[in-house]
């Protein structure tokens, strides 16, 4: 049995963070894993920088993730890759959606969005995968599906078949958006 | 089954299982998703309230009538409720009753960090704290248990990495609603101080029973490890301390008042060096040192925000006789590169087309004193709009807007205050009614977005539908303001800068008190949307105005701005900040 993995997934508030971590620990619940999943809500839902950590392992205790503990950072947007990756264990990998999403004090030209980012992380980091999932998502039919294309990438890392992940699909998307959905996992799979 | 729930899921479930009949609330981070999902359970009566104290009145209600009772609120409510709470804990219940503390160390979502442990103490009744999902469904029973056996209110309380983590909870077919008889008994029920001199003893008698109860409550546990270092926890520091170090003694509480002295020191006698960890304040460690007993953890532990097992881990590794037991991973430094200095802030912010966002961009520009109040709209203070004076607690705006005006009456034009619809009929109602009895001029702004925005909208009284979706009346706003003795009453609309400018002028001006309703619906129900705006670049000369709004839809360029046309709701506002007639609507010609 797997003695404990540490994902942290983050982004900004409105990029569908809360429906991949749903997947993500529906995955663990099915592989008979113990799992425990921890968000913030309130104020940050309003385009705030958003996190939610998931544990899952033989026997897990806390619900939060600490520094250097994350075995993968799915993160949604560059700044937030940035923001959180002191989170990621040194040999851990690193998934990042190059998307752009200017917050508030970069709107205002207040300070500049931070150049190179991607490049920044690839320095340093030795598994990262960076993709367009905005694109992509965009190319299944709707943008807003960039979630599901991520967890895609996120599914191909991670040592647990295909099929199970299938069915927490099943479980957790709404049926009307399941088609969608479907398409943009195997869409970020095929890239991941 | 096993189902994988949050501490709020398993709360709800927890009253579904163990046979609560009536649950009453109001919503705040991090309690409102208890109310929300136990709305959804068969033969609950489930109501939001307009405030804590009135929730907490029907919950004693319900319970004096017999039912299993669930009172839920953010910690900050208890504040509201305390006033019922205190003389409850005197009468005793009939039905069971559990009233739910949601506290928020570290302030994710909150104004202050305080902590509810104490309402226990103060309000003498007991107090269960629940670690992880499956304790708060078991808790739940439990403490209604107790509440029944021992005739006393009991608190649960839960913190956000509790309230909003999910974990995994067995669950059980759900028990029978029973409601107790009722049997009138006015000396138990009726709180004059003749009664009241007689139940205070009892209050008294039970705080030793229920003593008694906490040495064999199945929560609390001592749980033998490396007898040479011992800690005592609760909640998610239950749950750090085992991670962080698996080897050292536990004693495990889940019923933190009233506290179990035969346990705790049967567990200090068994265990060489004795520590608390606790967030927030020193609740457990000064009870334990008046126990006789030498314990550390405050010197260790700040009394402010969240503990985590990196900060467990770094304290215990500091200290000699802890530091063998550490598990090594949790010190692990971040490499130097990962630590940017110059990531820019994500603040939250108003959403595109937020229909207060004309309002404090028009406050801001008539550069008024403005009182302010608990809700989205808060975020009016934060640049660029920077409108907003104060902010104290929920309903605080229109009192301290008439003290401002006492204390200042040569600033009586300058002072507003801004209070949203719900927030309102929690308690602004009561402070407009001081405003219009005691003379005060100051104009009173209700943002009213028809919903409870903050939280997740809610319903309330104005909004003509109650939690299980029956349809009810809608508090006619205007009508009850003119009740409160307002006689100048003016209902605008807040995407019209010009008029709300002029309104806000006159009604400033006048030597009585006024009401301003801004009304438009929350832009996240109101979906009707009209087509993004556009930025004509050739006729924008890149003064910035329209950036003022802080609006995420509108991106400053190094010359000109450009609007974010998937994310701009086509409000208009900018476009009416714009004296070149830049901005306007796609396929609309220049102004």
């Amino acid at each position: 049995m797997l003695k404990e993995m540490n994902i942290l997934i983050v982004g900004v508030g409105g990029q569908g963070t809360i429906l991949a971590s749903k997947i993500l620990a529906d995955v663990a619940q099915q592989q008979g894993y113990d799992v425990k999943v921890s968000e913030i809500h309130g104020m940050a839902q309003r385009g705030g920088s958003v996190v939610t950590q998931v544990r899952m392992g033989e026997k897990i205790y806390a619900p939060i993730i600490s520094e250097g503990q994350a075995d993968i950072i799915l993160a949604f947007e560059q700044l937030e890759a940035l923001r959180w990756v002191h989170f990621l264990k040194e040999e851990g990998t690193l998934i990042v959606n190059r998307q752009v999403i200017e917050p508030v004090p970069v709107l205002l030209g207040l300070q500049p969005y931070p150049a190179g980012i991607i490049e920044k992380l690839k320095a340093h980091v030795k598994d990262v995968i960076d993709l367009d999932a905005l694109d992509i998502a965009g190319k299944c039919g709707n943008k807003k599906a960039v979630n599901v294309v991520l967890m895609g990438v996120l599914a191909k890392k991670m040592n647990i078949p295909r099929e199970v992940w299938d069915r927490a699909l099943d479980n957790k998307v709404p049926a009307r958006f399941l088609e969608l959905n479907k398409q943009a996992f195997e869409a970020g799979w095929m890239a991941g | 089954m096993r189902a994988l729930l949050t501490g709020n899921e398993a709360i709800a479930r927890g009253a579904y299982e163990y046979g609560v009949k009536v649950a009453v609330g109001y919503p705040g981070t991090p309690s409102t998703e208890i109310l929300e999902n136990i709305a959804k359970y068969e033969g609950i009566k489930a109501q939001w309230s307009p405030n804590e104290k009135v929730a907490m009145e029907v919950g004693a209600g319900a319970s004096i009538g017999g039912a299993r009772v669930i009172v839920t609120m953010k910690h900050v409510g208890v504040n509201v409720a305390a006033d019922p709470l205190f003389t409850f804990s005197y009468t005793g219940v009939n039905g069971g009753l559990v009233l739910i503390s949601a506290d928020d160390p570290g302030m994710h979502s909150s104004q202050n960090e305080q902590d509810n442990r104490n309402y226990a103490r103060f309000a003498k009744i007991p107090m269960f704290e629940p670690s992880d999902s499956g304790e708060c469904k078991e808790m739940m029973g439990e403490a209604l248990k107790v509440s029944e056996v021992y005739d006393t209110p009991v608190m649960l309380r839960t913190t956000t990495r509790i309230a909003h983590s999910q974990s995994l909870v067995e669950l059980k077919e759900p028990g029978e609603i029973t409601v107790k008889e009722y049997v009138k008994d006015s000396g138990k029920f009726v709180m004059i101080p003749a009664h009241a001199r007689q139940r205070r003893v009892i209050v008294e008698e039970r705080l030793a029973r229920l003593k008694e109860y906490a040495e064999s409550c199945p929560f609390n546990e001592i749980q033998m490890r490396d007898a040479r270092v011992g800690i005592i926890a609760s909640g998610a520091a239950y749950q750090y301390v085992r991670e962080v170090m698996p080897n050292v003694s536990v004693l495990k509480l889940g019923m933190t008042y009233p506290l179990p002295e035969k346990l705790i020191k049967d567990f200090a006698a068994r265990v060489k060096h004795l520590f608390v960890v606790e967030e927030l304040d020193p609740f457990l460690q000064d009870q334990v040192a008046l126990m006789g007993l030498k314990v550390r953890g405050k010197d260790l532990f700040s009394n402010i925000g969240e503990l985590s097992p990196k900060l467990i881990a770094e304290k215990f590794y500091s200290l000699e006789e802890t530091r063998d037991f550490v598990e090594k991973a949790f010190l692990a430094q971040p490499q130097a590169w990962a630590l940017q200095d110059n990531i820019p802030v994500r603040p939250p912010v108003m959403c595109p087309g937020c229909p207060h966002r004309g309002v404090f961009y028009v406050l801001n520009k008539m550069k008024l004193t403005v009182m302010g109040d608990i809700g989205c709209y808060t975020l009016g203070t934060l640049p660029p709009l920077e409108a907003m004076d104060a902010c104290i607690c929920m309903g605080a705006s229109i009192g301290s807007a008439l003290g401002m005006e006492k204390a200042h009456p040569e600033m009586r034009s300058k002072i507003v205050s801004v209070i949203g619809d719900s927030t309102f009929m929690h308690s602004g109602i009561t402070g407009l009614l001081d405003i219009a009895y005691n003379k005060g001029t100051t104009a009173t702004i209700i943002l009213d977005n028809r919903t409870t925005a903050m939280t997740g909208h809610q319903e309330h009284p104005g909004t003509g539908k109650t939690l299980q979706q029956e349809e009810t009346f809608a508090v006619d706003i205007p009508k009850l303001v003119q009740a409160l003795g307002i006689r100048r009453i003016k209902v605008v609309d807040p995407f019209d800068l010009d008029n709300l400018q002029k309104i806000l002028a006159e009604e400033t001006e006048a030597a009585e008190p006024s009401v301003i309703i801004a009304q438009r619906p929350c832009a996240l129900l109101d979906k009707s949307g009209g087509k993004p705006l556009t930025v004509d670049a050739g006729a924008c000369i890149g003064c910035k105005r329209c950036m003022k709004l802080g609006c995420p839809a509108l991106v400053a360029g190094p010359e000109k701005v450009s609007v974010n046309a998937a994310l701009c709701t086509g409000c208009g506002l900018c476009a009416q900040t714009c004296n070149v007639g830049a901005i306007r609507k796609e396929g609309e010609g220049i102004a």
